[in-house]
Formats: C-alpha cells, sequence, structure tokens
C-alpha cells in the first residue's frame, strides 16, 4: 500500500510516486500521483461508486480506462470553469484537482432519485415519443418537469467562460491518428523517408495498449521499444508529436480536424496561454492507427460498480499500478480477456474463476488455471449481486444448463474488440463486417486515407506494427518522399480467437448503452413495435446518442436488434458515423471569435477624432459609427439630436459618411454597364454631374440605392448602402463577368480608399470655400445641384465634390484620400466654427432623411418594389435592365400593395413607434384588416412631433386619412395621419438654392 | 474543401462564396416572361456532378465556373466566367 491509496500497489505502473496530488471528490480529500488520471487515482482509492445513471440513477463505477468511457462523468473543477460531463478516465491528474459526481441528490451514496427505478416501465423505449400522446396538461405540468429533474448529466457553468481558445492551422505531408504500435511505427517509416510527420495522440503518454499490454518488440520489452522509437521521431526535424491531442474528424480536401488539450492537465492555463487549441491539419495522406475499443457482453446487473472492461482493469493495474479488485471475476468470450487473468496473478491478486463462453480453453490457459488455482467455468455471466458498494456474488449459467456461483469483488469483461471506424467512416463510409474477428472494419476510406494495425482489424501486436509501417511508407511514397525507411520493427502475433457472444438472457437490468440507461429489453421492445432500422432504434431508444456517441454500445445494439429480428449483423447494418469523435467543447471552435472579437472591427477614417469629441458609437455591420455627439448639459440622447438637426438646418454640419459602399467604374462600355444594372439611364448622365440610382434584383424587388457620379466619359463613380457595399460589389462583378462579358468595362472597390463627408445647411458653401481653392467655382450657376467633379483644396489636394443631398438642405459630399479624413474633420470644425458647425451623427441623418422622406434601410427590406417606394417612375421603358421583366409581375404591380406614406400621430404629443401596424379606424385589429406598419420614425425638430414612414395599403392615395396604429408588442394603440412621405421643404427649394 | 482558381491557384473555401446553379442562362431581353421566369426560379438540385458558379471574393473577385460532385465535393473542373481577368471577350 503507498499511503492511504488503499489499492494502489507498491511497485510498477508509469505514475511518479515522488509527486503526489491531492485532489478532491465529492467533496473528500484524496491523494494520486503525477501521472494517474483521475479515474485511476480514484481506482487507488478505493472509490467504485462515481457517478448515478441518466434515467435511473443507478449506481455507477468506472467501466473503462479511455476516451469511450460511458460512466464515469464527472463535473470537474468549480466556479466559471465548472466543466460538466468531463470523463475521469482521461481527465489528467493535477494538485488541487476539484471534481462532483453528477446526476444525484442529495448525495451520491443516497440518491432520492433512484426511485426512478420503480418507475422504470415508463422509461422504456421511445418514452419521449409515448408521453407527448398523453393530454398536454399533463406533460406540461407534471411530466416535464419531472423528467427534467430526474434525468439528465452535468450542470454547466452558467457564467462566461475565463479561459481562452485559439484556433490553428498546420500542413503535413502524413498526419497520424494514435501513436500505439502501428501509429509509432508507421511515424517511423514515414519520418525515415524524409515526409512531414505530424503524429496525434490524444492520451498524455505515448504507446497505445503497448502501456497496459506490454509484449517485446525487435526483442526489446515494449517500454524500452517505445522510449527508442519516441526519441528517434523526437530527433527528427519534420515530425512533430502532439499529446494530448485528439484527431476528430476528416474533411474535405484531406483537411483534418484536431482538438488539442493544451492545458487541461493544470488547474488554470498560465497566463496568456489557452486552455484548448483547435487545429486544422491539411495532409496529403492520413494513417489512422486509433486502435480498437473492447465491447461489453450485456447480461442483467452488468452496470454494477466493480464490472470493468478487462483491458480497462489490465491498464488499471499495470499503467497505473491501481488494483480496482482484490478478487477478480473474468468474463470472456475471446483469448484476448485471458491477458486479465495474467496481469492479476503477476499483480499477486486473487482470481476467483474465469467465465469462458467459448467451447474451448487453450492448454496454457488450463495450466494458468490451475497454477492460479481458480475454475475455469464454460458458460456466461448470467446475472450480478451487488450494489453502490459493488460486486458481491456473480451467477453464471453453465453450458449444458447448470448454474454456478463465484464470490468475487470485481469482475473484467471481454466481449471482443470493435476497430475504432469512427475516422474511416466520416464520409458516409459503411465499415464491413468480419467473421473472424466478428466486428465491423473499414471498408475503404476518405482520399488519402488509410486505417493500420487494430483500428483495420489487425489485433496481432506484429501484425499491428507491419500494417502500420507500411501504411507510414506508403503514405509518405504518395506525398513524394522517397528516403531510406530503415527495418521494420517486428514482434509476435499472438492467438487470437472468438466466440461472439452479445447478451445473456437473465434476470434483472441489462444495460446496452450506460451513459443513456438503453436496456436490452428497450432495444427487443422498439423492434416488436417496428423500429426495424438501426437509425430508428438509435432514435427511438436514445442508444448511443449520449456524449459517448456509443463507443461500447453500438455494435452490441445492433446485434442484439439482429438477434431478434433474425437477421445477420451485417444485414442489420450500421448507423451513419459522423465526427466529431470525441466531444469538443464550443469554446474551442470559437477560439478567439467571442465578445469584442466576435467579428472584425471597421473603424471610419474620422474614428479617434470623433472619440475626442465623446461621439456615442453604434454598430453598424462591422462599423462603429458615430451616433450623435453630446455637448455638456445634453440630457439625453434626443436633446443632442434635435440640436444637430436644428443647426445643420439653420447653419451647418457635417457627418462622416465612409461607410457606404465606393466603387469605381471604368471603360468604354461604364454607361452601357451601368443602364443595364440600374432600373435608370446612366449613359445619358452629363460628365460632371450625379444622379440616383435604384438597383433590382433579378426577382424585380429593390435591391440597394445610391448616387453615381460621371467623372470623365468612360469613368464613372458608383456608391452603395453601407449594409450593401461588398453584396452590390459582388453582384457587379457577377453581371460584368457572367452576364455581360461583352461589355468592356471594369470594377474598382475604392472603399477604402476615400473619406467621405456630407457637409449639409445653409451655410455650408460659406464653409467650404474656407476648405477648397478659391479659385473653384462653388456658386449655383458653377457647381448646380447634382453637380460632380474633382477640385483642388486649399493646400494643393484633390478631392472630388458632390453636390448631393440626403438632409433636403444645400449640401455638398466632399470625397479626399483616407489617410486624410481625420484631417478632413479637424479642418471642417476649424474653417466653421465662425459658421457655428457641428458634426452630427447616423440618429441626425436619420431624422433628416425620414423628415425629407426619403427611403433606406427599414424601407428597402427585400419585399418592396420600386412603385412601393414612389420610385416607379424611374423605371427606364427604352432598355433592358436586371429585374425588368419580373418587375412586371402581376402582384409586384397590383393596385393594391403596401407602398411608403408618411404617418403622423393626430395627437402631437404623442410618441410614433416602428412596428406598430396600420388597422382602419374603427375597426378590431386582425389579421384580415392588417394594412401595413410604421418603418421608420423620428422625433421632427421641424415639425415639433414624432414622425414616420410606413409600408400601407393603397397609402398614397389614402393622404389625410385618420387610421390606427396598433403595437400589440408594447400594448400602444392610437390614431395616426397617413401624409405625405415628403415632411420638409416638399418643393426641394433649399437643396437646390 | 479547396478549389483551384485559375488566376490564384489553390485557395481555401472560407475564400470563396457560392451562388448554385452555373447552367441558365440569361435570357435575351426579348424572350418574354416566361423564359425569365424560369431563369430566376427554376434551378436543378443535382445529387451528383454540377456546374456551379463560385466567387473568389476573398482573392482575385473573379467569378468561377467550377464543376463538383455535390455528393463528395469532388471537383473535377474550374475555369474562368467568360468575363474574368482583364482580357475582354473578342479584345
Ligand atoms: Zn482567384
Amino acid at each position: 500500500m503507498a499511503g492511504d491509496q488503499t489499492n494502489r500497489l507498491n511497485n510498477g505502473g508509469l505514475i511518479d510516486r515522488s509527486t503526489a496530488l491531492n485532489f478532491r471528490f465529492d467533496g473528500k480529500t484524496f491523494s494520486g500521483f503525477k501521472g494517474d488520471t483521475l479515474a485511476s487515482a480514484l481506482v487507488a482509492n478505493g472509490v467504485k461508486l462515481v457517478g448515478r445513471s441518466f434515467k435511473y440513477h443507478r449506481p455507477r463505477g468506472i467501466l473503462t480506462a479511455g476516451s469511450e468511457e460511458p460512466n464515469a462523468l464527472v463535473e470537474l473543477r468549480s466556479g466559471a470553469r465548472r466543466e460538466a460531463n468531463t470523463k475521469a478516465t482521461t481527465a489528467e491528474l493535477y494538485e488541487g484537482l476539484e471534481a462532483a459526481s453528477q446526476n444525484r441528490w442529495p448525495s451520491l451514496n443516497f440518491d432520492v432519485m433512484s426511485v426512478n427505478q420503480l418507475f422504470a416501465p415508463i422509461f422504456v423505449a421511445g418514452f419521449y415519443y409515448k408521453t407527448f400522446m398523453w393530454p398536454a396538461k399533463f406533460w406540461e405540468a407534471i411530466y416535464e418537469p419531472a423528467i427534467r429533474r430526474a434525468a439528465g448529466l452535468g450542470r454547466a457553468a452558467q457564467v462566461p467562460d475565463p479561459d481562452h481558445y485559439e484556433k490553428a492551422w498546420a500542413h503535413c505531408d502524413v498526419v497520424i491518428a494514435g501513436s500505439g504500435p502501428a501509429g509509432l511505427a508507421a511515424a517511423l517509416a514515414a519520418g525515415r523517408s524524409g515526409a512531414r510527420v505530424i503524429l496525434c495522440e490524444e492520451d498524455f503518454v505515448l504507446g497505445g495498449r503497448l502501456l497496459a499490454d506490454g509484449g517485446t518488440i525487435d526483442g526489446l520489452p515494449a517500454a524500452e521499444w517505445v522510449a527508442r522509437a519516441v526519441a528517434e521521431l523526437t530527433a527528427m526535424p519534420d515530425v512533430r508529436i502532439m499529446t494530448r491531442t485528439t484527431l476528430f474528424g476528416v474533411y474535405d480536401g484531406g483537411t483534418y480536424g484536431a482538438i488539442e488539450r493544451v492545458n487541461d492537465h493544470l488547474p488554470t492555463p498560465p497566463e496568456h496561454q489557452v486552455r484548448q487549441r483547435l487545429w486544422r491539419i491539411v495532409a496529403r495522406r492520413c494513417v489512422v492507427a486509433a486502435g480498437s475499443i473492447e465491447r461489453p457482453i450485456v447480461f442483467a446487473g452488468n452496470d454494477t460498480p466493480g464490472v470493468m472492461m478487462a483491458s480497462a482493469m489490465r491498464s488499471y493495474i499495470n499503467r497505473y499500478a491501481a488494483t480496482p479488485s482484490r478478487r477478480i471475476a473474468l468474463f470472456t468470450n475471446n483469448e484476448d480477456g485471458w491477458r486479465t487473468a495474467e496481469t492479476a496473478i503477476a499483480a499477486g491478486l486473487q482470481v476467483a474463476a474465469v467465465i469462458d463462453a467459448r467451447p474451448d480453453v487453450s492448454p496454457a490457459h488450463r495450466s494458468l488455471a490451475s497454477k492460479g488455482g481458480f475454475p475455469v467455468l464454460h458458460g456466461a455471466v448470467a446475472g450480478v449481486d451487488g450494489g453502490k458498494g459493488g460486486v458481491r456474488k456473480i451467477s453464471v449459467s453453465l453450458t449444458g444448463g447448470a448454474r454456478a456461483e463465484v464470490e468475487a469483488d470485481g469482475l473484467a469483461v471481454s466481449g471482443g474488440w470493435n476497430p475504432a471506424v469512427g475516422l474511416t467512416s466520416y464520409h458516409r463510409g459503411r465499415p464491413k463486417w468480419r467473421d473472424d474477428i466478428a466486428a465491423f472494419v473499414p471498408d475503404g476510406a476518405p482520399p488519402g486515407m488509410v486505417a493500420a494495425g487494430a483500428a483495420n482489424g489487425a489485433f496481432g501486436l506484429g501484425a499491428g506494427l507491419r500494417e502500420g509501417f507500411e501504411a507510414g511508407a506508403a503514405a509518405a511514397r504518395d506525398a513524394g518522399r522517397s528516403g531510406n525507411i530503415g527495418s521494420m520493427p517486428v514482434a509476435d502475433d499472438e492467438a487470437f480467437s472468438i466466440t461472439p457472444l452479445w447478451h445473456v438472457a437473465g434476470k434483472g437490468k441489462a444495460f446496452v448503452d450506460q451513459q443513456h440507461d438503453v436496456t436490452a429489453s428497450d432495444v427487443e421492445l422498439a423492434q416488436r413495435e417496428g423500429f426495424q432500422s438501426v437509425e430508428h432504434l438509435k432514435r427511438y431508444t436514445t442508444l448511443g446518442m449520449a456524449t459517448d456517441q456509443g463507443k461500447t454500445s453500438n455494435v452490441a445494439g445492433l446485434a442484439i436488434m439482429a438477434a431478434v429480428s433474425g437477421k445477420s449483423i451485417p444485414e442489420t447494418g450500421t448507423t451513419i458515423y459522423r465526427p466529431p469523435y470525441v466531444p469538443v467543447a464550443i469554446g474551442a471552435f470559437a477560439g478567439h471569435h467571442r465578445d469584442e472579437n466576435f467579428h472584425a472591427t471597421r473603424l471610419t477614417p474620422s474614428h479617434h477624432w470623433a472619440a475626442e469629441q465623446g461621439a456615442i458609437f453604434v454598430d453598424t455591420g462591422l462599423w462603429k459609427r458615430a451616433q450623435w455627439y453630446p455637448r455638456a448639459g445634453e440630457k439625453d440622447w434626443l436633446e443632442s439630436v434635435t440640436r444637430e438637426v436644428k443647426t445643420v438646418r439653420s447653419g451647418v454640419g457635417f457627418c462622416d459618411v465612409s461607410t457606404l459602399g465606393k466603387i469605381d467604374v471604368h471603360g468604354p462600355d461604364a454607361g452601357a454597364f451601368l443602364d443595364r444594372v440600374y432600373i435608370n439611364a446612366f449613359s445619358s448622365l452629363a460628365v460632371g454631374k450625379a444622379r440616383y440610382g435604384l438597383m433590382l434584383r433579378e426577382d424585380g424587388i429593390v435591391y440597394d440605392d445610391g448616387t453615381t457620379s460621371r467623372l470623365a466619359e468612360d469613368h464613372y463613380f458608383l456608391t452603395t448602402t453601407t449594409a450593401k457595399a461588398g453584396l452590390v460589389m459582388q453582384h457587379l462583378e457577377f453581371c460584368r463577368q457572367v452576364l455581360f462579358p461583352e461589355l468592356d468595362v471594369q470594377l474598382t472597390s475604392v472603399s477604402d480608399q476615400w473619406a467621405q463627408f456630407s457637409i449639409a445647411g445653409p451655410k455650408t458653401r460659406d464653409l467650404l470655400k474656407e476648405i477648397v481653392d478659391p479659385a473653384e467655382d462653388l456658386s449655383n450657376e458653377g457647381f448646380p445641384f447634382m453637380g460632380a467633379r474633382e477640385v483642388k483644396l486649399r493646400g494643393g489636394l484633390k478631392a472630388r465634390l458632390f453636390r448631393i443631398s440626403f438632409s433636403g438642405e444645400m449640401a455638398f459630399e466632399i470625397s479626399v484620400p483616407a489617410r486624410y479624413g481625420e484631417a478632413m474633420a479637424r479642418n471642417l470644425m476649424i474653417a466653421g466654427k465662425p459658421f457655428g458647425v457641428t458634426p452630427y451623427g447616423t440618429e441626425a441623418l436619420g431624422v433628416m432623411r425620414i423628415e425629407k422622406g426619403h427611403v433606406a434601410g427599414p424601407e428597402l427590406n427585400g419585399t418592396t418594389t420600386a412603385g412601393d417606394l414612389g420610385l416607379g417612375k424611374m423605371m427606364s421603358t427604352k432598355k433592358d435592365f436586371i429585374g425588368r421583366v419580373m418587375a412586371g409581375r402581376e402582384a409586384l404591380v397590383a393596385p393594391n400593395r403596401q407602398v411608403v406614406v408618411g404617418i403622423k400621430p393626430t395627437d402631437k404629443a404623442r410618441r410614433l413607434r416602428s412596428g406598430a401596424h396600420i388597422i382602419p379606424k374603427d375597426e378590431t385589429p386582425g389579421p384580415g384588416n392588417d394594412q401595413g406598419y410604421v418603418t421608420s420614425v423620428c422625433f421632427s425638430p421641424v415639425l415639433d412631433q414624432w414622425i414616420g414612414l410606413g409600408l400601407v395599403e393603397r397609402g398614397r392615395e389614402r393622404i389625410g386619412e385618420v387610421v390606427r396604429a396598433h403595437d400589440p408588442l408594447r400594448g400602444e394603440d392610437y390614431d395616426v395621419e397617413l401624409c405625405n412621405s415628403v415632411f420638409y421643404d416638399p418643393d426641394g427649394g433649399r437643396q437646390r438654392g | 474543401m479547396r478549389i483551384v482558381c485559375p488566376f490564384c491557384g489553390e485557395r481555401e473555401l472560407g475564400e470563396f462564396t457560392y451562388l448554385g446553379d452555373a447552367k441558365p442562362q440569361r435570357p435575351a431581353a426579348d424572350a418574354g416572361e416566361e423564359a425569365v421566369y424560369d431563369y430566376v426560379y427554376l434551378r436543378d438540385n443535382v445529387a451528383g456532378v454540377m456546374s456551379e458558379h463560385w466567387y473568389h471574393g476573398g482573392g482575385c473577385r473573379a467569378w468561377l465556373k467550377v464543376t463538383r460532385n455535390t455528393l463528395t465535393h469532388e471537383i473535377s473542373a474550374v475555369e474562368p466566367a467568360a468575363g474574368a481577368g482583364a482580357a475582354k471577350v473578342g479584345a
């Protein structure tokens, strides 16, 4: 015994006995050693009960020693780092580790919900579906809340994850999954040939099953051979060994997903380090040496704590020097299971009996039995007498019908081995059945991938080394590497024989899927109820749908299904395999893309200046835009915005509009091109003029709008809305390259190249004169409304100047190279000081466009036509353009369409809200008389009341009509008047002046 | 998945945007509503090899005609759209 670790052997194991680690499980303190997993440390401390099961709250122990574990799931860590459903069998022990068992209340030993077992009949196969047929009230009031309380796994932390995750790419010739004998041999062959190799091992130690089962390779004990191989690989500059890394998926073009648990083995990641790293590995070839998983045999009481996979028992004894039980019975149907009896005897433990389902036992094993003084029983385990304290007695049905009882405190089970066929089957591959090993093996694999060793059904050590070495050599060759691969590692093959046995009939619950509490009788019931396909079986019983994805249960489930339906196992077939092979945290997929880094942030050229001014910013797509500029003494946003609007309408203001999409259109056919993409004509636009343009989608619905200016005969400058900047560019490139390749035109995105400011208000010209070279004529004659040309600024800088107005005021937009954007903002402030200039944000911009009745995003909403927006007359009848034909469809020109109209409350003090529905006055609101809704609203400083735009049925014919604004979301209902959508300066004198 | 752009070489999927079936041809201006309706709305949903439009927005901005097996994602051909690149048809 080592200290208080009652179940620790005095010698052996791959643990560092000089480094003791303290940890807590369910509040109790234990100690283990460096090199332990949480599971092995619990085993060493004699802890058998580690959790309660999903539906029935049955006591459960540790079943396996790897990532296939269905039972030993814990909540690891505490507080914000609490991680539910963590496998104790893969969680590396560290000093101060805290873990708690799951799904029990109030305690693991005394669990109230284990009464679920008494109600077991209601939890049978398909219980979710069946209970849906009960009265809805009963479901909502009683059934669902009860199930939610009773069933389930661990609890999420409920607070943001304090740790960091990242994503990384890697490229190589050969990626290898697994570092057992086949994986190491593959890495040696590929590495020696000069290939760039990445070897992924999910464990924290290399060696795979060699760590537990040993053997002799090249005349050396396995551990020595592994050390030598690892030393050789480590010395190769192009071989990268990644431990704690699971290759979980394969994607198109030889791309593989891998999750590296960088710092899960520490209490918290060191500063500046990530907890986990998600790898995308691009490899020419992949060797899957992921080994195989031992499978259980299903019998009554097979979930009793103390029942363990035979190979797992060897892992605990040999690798961790921890003894799960003192007096062990072994139940096997194959040769390999006997190794556990050998291991137990070598470790000085008692073997109570070996129950072998095969008719014959080898002479070597017979003599082992007589030397060890234990009986060999031919038959099968029919039941286990035990409970939360572990196994007490095992009842055996002997071949021939007699019964026997075996007293033991542990039962090792081996039902044979299932090659890990996940990775090879992820591209909808279906594994094929091999009778000689009674298992599914890969039948082909995604391009570039091959399975080797146990993952390919080659269970012998010699065969595994050979297959791995050959696969590694071939992969390197395929990748164009031809160095000397040296000699192949050699070992003997062990004998292998198996008599398939899946399920032993007996009294009591016999579990197929321990994590989801699916029993053999659930599988049989599902089959009787007509769920004949394995895909239906899976969904009806939830077999294999838990976090372990049925690694220990799927094949047994379908074998039982096959037996009751009278079909063979290959006829029954497997379900589709899907990645990931192990659960991967969403945090790892998100990486750094969370919180403020969720997406990229774009800053306008004047951003830093605006921030200095105290601007409030709003997110519009990726952009941060100044929303308003509060001044001292202003009590809320509305006061600031109203002040900005009044200043513009009476003096002058400016706004950074650089976020608009900007595209230079060059070429002799530029005009003809624009004629085809806009509903109105641009080839007729004079040089030096700008025009508002509207684009449709090919289905006739409005796509985007903006002004386009003709700067030269063969050069137009086009603007898009902020939201559609990238999409319009893509659309125009499609038109140019695919639809109209005959046109000689080129497009250049210049959105980021130009800083653009709108300068608006009656004093705009006064301000501009301070900025623009005095030689430039800015008079109404020299630069009329909708004029556009290049100008020289004071100091010589060239700018583009456009006399366009979104606000309804006398206004210009000026473009300067983006690097001068901030200087322009500063200069406008200095030069504008005598005129009382104000910067204004997107709110004031929006107020003025609504006052002016201009449509924007809320009206260009993907359902409106040009006619709906009041722009139908712009549609040219003299030319073809995108969307022309479909825009003429009956429903798109129907007279009762909802069209843009102005809306104002009859009570001037009333606040109008967007989203309110328009109902005829004195009618009861309902879907039948819903005539539209309010799209945009603002408080209009000019009208001194709330106003808005809306889409209202026949709206333009109903000017002056009072209707009802019905807003059930906010519980409001009030009268509004439909009015002209141009609230301000309807004849446009101000912008032309 | 990766696409070999004729201008940029083999590039990762994230640089490309999918549009869809590349077979429908935009009807001539006088083709009539029926033909335009078919062009806008009727699409084959092929389980197998189909010709698709992809946009290399994260690269050279070329529109590409990609022949791809929708079952296996295997790409057998990539050609630039008629107007992709600087050279003009007939120029
Ligand atoms: Zn490209």
